[in-house]
């Protein structure tokens, strides 16, 4: 179990606001990273931890098919999202880096940023504020995927 | 069971007999396509993380420069021509320039029947000539490029019945932001949105394009409609294509839900900042003043849209203080237009007339707006800060809308703008 500071956003978070347009032809993920949610908070780059955690509502990632939206995340160190639900094409672009999308109806109205977590990846089990919440299993596919540590890697595997 | 149209399509390109929602199958693509929003990472990760990087079968893809083109600063320069000097290595199909790629694709490309794979997405906008396009991360298109293959979840599927016709002054575009003002922005998360029904049969291509293209805005892995007589009657004005395959949905196919929306009910509509699926009528907004107005997009810039605008547009100056962008989603509509005279009504009345591009619906470098600025648009989306400052607000509309709301300063619908007159 590894332990994190939470970052909480709303319902239907668009990955715009992860990364917004005029950044992405920048060369690397690297110059990127540092325009993070850079339209809600300019700071968000210089705040985050490795090993933290982003916890969405519904619909997290909905919009444009970017994946520098997941990328960015994962370059700054942040463990895994939990939401509710989200958008297809952020899920899966997550998965594919090697990024935990982790969705959990329960927790996401229970906390808050500033708030601190525990995740059990393997177990599928978070613990924040004293309480245990149990999370939905991905497919045995994506997990395997996952599992690898993303998509190119199962790739070269395969060759 | 039968199946849906979408079921088939993955079923025949995965190479079995049936497919149900909830199965995972691997699908052989029959077209790829990226553009400049994330190519460059593609390649990168081609040259410097595969095994064996190498190309499956380069006839199959397209690259398309579409969203900062002309390149704005030394860096998207730089990111481009790692795409162009990709596509020249490996006998790609390569586009820079001539459209906005969902535009392109469906002139040049798209049949019938196809599995298509985008890294845009948008790439849902297919569905309008029946095929199953869907939008994918730069990750998924390089294993897509290398493996010519792909995993899918099988999507369940919604039904929509379109019954009867839209009144005069009333697009497409007003219909499909109703539906996504109903059902919301995931309500058709991992699903797709079948349009079907006399209303779907009497759309033409242009208009299933509208309907399809805005699909993913309510989650949608894709849309689509059964291709027909009009579907041919496209192919065959467009480089005399031939179809994959002219498939059906079946009478017993499984629904997860079905809607019915009677078009003659249908009104001018707008998305409020900054969710798509914010929608109320135009005569209930209020009074919103406007700095900035676009037309244009994979959604709403083709030459149906253009011809709308300029006919409002004719013999009239858009005021002072307002920007009227106009961007033609691709050269060939950019010609038709030129051809129709529409071009001299727009720069007659002050617009400016762009390159065929992203333009302002992306955000990324034309048409960017200031602080607080208000932007009335035919683009895809309306998030928070997509079109320049954070601060700024975006709201979504027709080209006939956007066109009398240039006009007025405000945001109203073309027949209250008349009525003004």
């Amino acid at each position: 179990m590894e332990q994190g500071n939470i970052f909480k956003f709303h319902d239907d978070l668009d990955t715009d606001q992860i990364i917004a347009s005029q950044y992405l032809l920048l060369p690397t993920i690297d110059e990127m990273k540092i325009h993070t949610f850079e339209s809600l908070d300019k700071d968000f780059s210089t705040k985050v931890k490795e090993g933290d955690f982003i916890v969405g509502g519904e619909n997290f990632g909905c919009g444009s098919s970017r994946e520098q939206a997941p990328s960015v995340l994962k370059a700054l160190g942040i463990q895994a999202i939990i939401a509710k639900s989200f958008a297809r094409i952020f899920f899966r672009n997550a998965i594919n880096i090697g990024l935990p999308v982790i969705i959990c109806k329960d927790l996401p109205d229970k906390v808050t940023t500033g708030d601190t977590m525990e995740l059990n990846l393997i177990e599928g089990k978070i613990i924040c504020n004293g309480t245990e919440y149990i999370c939905t299993k991905l497919a045995p596919y994506m997990q395997n995927i996952l599992n690898q540590g993303g998509l190119i890697a199962f790739l070269n595997k395969e060759d | 069971m039968g199946m849906t149209i979408a079921e088939k399509i993955i079923a025949r390109a995965s190479g079995v007999s049936s497919v149900k929602a909830g199965d995972i199958h691997t699908v052989s693509l029959d077209r790829i396509m990226t553009n400049d929003g994330t190519t460059h990472l593609t390649i990168d990760m081609f040259y410097n993380q595969l095994k064996n990087p190498t190309i499956a079968d380069p006839s199959k893809v397209v690259f398309i420069i579409d969203h900062n083109i002309p390149a704005d600063n030394p860096k998207t320069a730089a990111s481009h021509k790692k795409m162009r000097d990709f596509a020249r290595n490996y006998h790609i199909d390569f586009w820079e320039g001539k459209g906005v790629c969902h535009q392109l694709m469906m002139e040049h490309y798209v049949t019938p029947g196809e599995f298509i794979f985008g890294a845009d997405s948008h790439t849902c906008t297919y569905g309008a000539l029946g095929a199953f396009g869907t939008g994918v991360g730069c990750t998924d298109l390089l294993y897509a490029l290398v493996t010519g293959t792909s995993w899918v979840l099988v999507p369940e599927t919604i039904r929509f019945h379109l019954k009867g016709n839209l009144p005069k002054g009333v697009y497409p575009r007003d219909l499909m932001l109703t539906i996504i003002g109903e059902i919301g922005a995931n309500g058709a998360n991992y699903q797709v949105m079948e349009f079907t029904g006399e209303g779907a049969s009497n759309f033409s291509i242009n208009d299933r394009m509208v309907l399809c293209n805005l699909a993913v805005e309510a989650g949608a892995k894709t849309a689509i409609f059964e291709p027909d007589e009009k579907t041919i009657a496209y192919l065959n004005t467009h480089g005399n294509r031939i179809p994959k395959a002219m498939l059906k949905s079946d009478p017993d196919a499984h629904y997860v839900r079905e809607y019915t929306f009677d078009l003659s009910t249908i009104q001018p509509v707008v998305a409020r900042p900054d969710f798509v699926d914010d929608v109320i009528p135009v005569k209930e907004v209020g009074e919103v003043f406007i700095d900035e107005a676009f037309v244009g997009s994979c959604n709403n810039g083709r030459i149906d849209e253009l011809r709308v605008s300029a006919n409002l547009l004719k013999g009239k100056k858009i005021p002072e203080h307002m920007r009227f962008i106009i961007a033609p989603a691709s050269n060939q509509v950019y010609l038709q237009a030129l051809e129709e005279g529409l071009i001299d009504i727009f720069m007659e009345s002050g617009a400016m007339v762009v390159n065929s591009n992203c333009s302002v619906c992306w955000g990324g470098c034309q048409g960017v707006i200031g602080e607080n600025e208000v932007l009335i648009s035919t683009g895809t989306r309306n998030f928070k800060g997509r079109a320049g400052d954070p601060s700024s607000k975006i709201y979504l509309a027709s080209a006939e809308t956007v066109t009398a709301s240039a006009l007025a300063g405000k945001i109203i619908t073309a027949d209250d703008y008349k009525h003004t007159l």
